[in-house]
């Protein structure tokens, strides 16, 4: 079973079409991996179903950074 | 008044029409601060077309009724319900089905209007299918005409940038084979503001400004709904009907975005050559784009008699639905 930042981070090369090395726990998706608002949200929708959570839309906006996803899914979708 | 037990609605007739004049997303470029690039990466619009200003709903929706009836061998006069989907009505009254009526030479066969914003032409579907189904009528013009481009803010360049003009028109008739297998339409009102125009008839505009006679839009949680919906309306449709999505020849879905279009087709996991898609030239046109889209690929041969066809559509409301069809 990989970690919870292993997935999260599949899903984020994925869904940005990012290479796996850019996604670092600080980068930011849109300022630095070129996420559009779409690619924020279709990211949210992929960990939703990922992690079998629902993620708030007001949260969904603070999820900016892999370290971030991860933070959120640990504490709320940990399963 | 026929009484049959098994009697189904089959379409028999598809026409469409959209206005001669197109706005590309340079000209656009031109009006607010837009790019082409923006607009295709997040839409996949390219183009969409634009009534002219002394066009209505009814113009749209006359021509493509008159098509459909052309292709259906079915005369004005012998249509016995005629169902006009539209947000964009020419006038507060009479409805535009009756407007158009007249302009057919119909006299007689019950005419109305159904209001569900983008998801208009599959409750209209839907409606005109009970009536057949039940025996009440022996045929029906059903029509998605819009002229979006009345209640848009064309300085609001979250708005102006993803809706065009156009009708879509098909004839149903009663059949004893299915046709249209069924239809399943829902709403859920608690979603008002997210897609709205904030004024209307009884509910005046309070100050002068235009964005209050405008639509509004929250693009993303609007997204994040509509391809969660999409998806579980159309396998609510596949499992109620024990239909595998490769049994499925033709989806043809609400042309809102591609990007919904992409995502909804994906979680159904077809390929994107059973997917029909007009939004890179129309942009979304409500209650037009389904059957715009049925239209294009029955025209181009792509949809073929005895296709298995799912449409699907989600809109202001929210509203949405789905219409599984063997043509």
């Amino acid at each position: 079973m990989s970690s919870i930042e292993e997935r999260v981070k599949k899903i984020v090369v994925e869904q940005l079409g990012v290479e796996e090395d850019q996604v670092t726990a600080d980068a930011s998706f849109v300022d630095d991996l070129g996420a559009d608002s779409l690619d924020t949200v279709e990211l949210v929708m992929a960990l939703e179903e990922e992690f079998d959570c629902e993620i708030p839309d007001e949260e969904a906006e603070n999820i900016q950074t892999l370290g971030q996803a991860v933070a959120y899914i640990e504490e709320h979708c940990e399963k | 008044m026929s009484q049959n037990k098994h009697q189904f609605s089959r379409i028999i007739g598809t026409g469409g029409y959209l206005p001669e004049k197109v706005l590309t997303n340079h000209d656009l470029e031109k009006m607010v601060d837009t790019s082409d690039a923006w607009i295709r990466e997040r839409t996949g619009i390219e183009q969409r077309h634009i009534a002219a200003e002394n066009q209505t709903t009814a113009d749209l929706a006359e021509q493509a009724a008159r098509q459909a009836l052309n292709a259906a061998s079915l005369t004005p006069e012998a249509i016995e319900l005629i169902v006009v989907a539209t947000t964009t009505p020419d006038k507060i009254f009479p409805s535009t089905a009756c407007l158009l009526q007249q302009r057919l030479g119909n006299h007689g066969a019950p005419a109305f209007d159904v209001q569900a914003v983008c998801s208009g032409f599959i409750y209209a579907l839907s409606v005109a299918d009970q009536f057949i189904r039940t025996g009440a009528v022996n045929n029906a013009l059903v029509v998605g005409a819009e002229t979006l481009s009345r209640i848009i803010d064309w300085s609001d360049r979250n708005t102006c940038v993803l809706f065009g003009d156009g009708a879509g028109a098909v004839v149903l008739a009663a059949s004893d084979e299915p046709g249209v297998i069924n239809t399943h339409i829902h709403a859920d009102g608690q979603y008002e503001t997210l897609l709205h125009v904030p004024s209307g008839v009884s509910k005046k505009p309070v100050t002068d400004s235009l964005s209050e006679r405008s639509m509004h839009m929250r693009g993303s949680e609007v997204f994040k709904v509509a391809v969660n919906t999409l998806s579980q309306v159309a396998t609510e449709t596949l499992e109620k009907n024990h239909i595998h999505p490769s049994d499925l020849d033709w989806l043809v879905p609400h042309q809102a975005n591609k990007r919904i279009i992409d995502a909804t087709g994906r979680k159904l996991k077809l390929k994107p050559e059973q997917v029909v898609v007009t939004v890179n030239k129309h942009a979304n046109t409500s209650a037009a784009s389904v059957p715009l889209a049925l239209n294009e690929a029955v025209r181009d041969g792509r949809i073929q008699p005895g296709h298995l066809v799912l449409m699907e559509a989600f809109g202001g409301g929210f509203t949405w639905g789905s219409a599984l069809v063997r043509m």
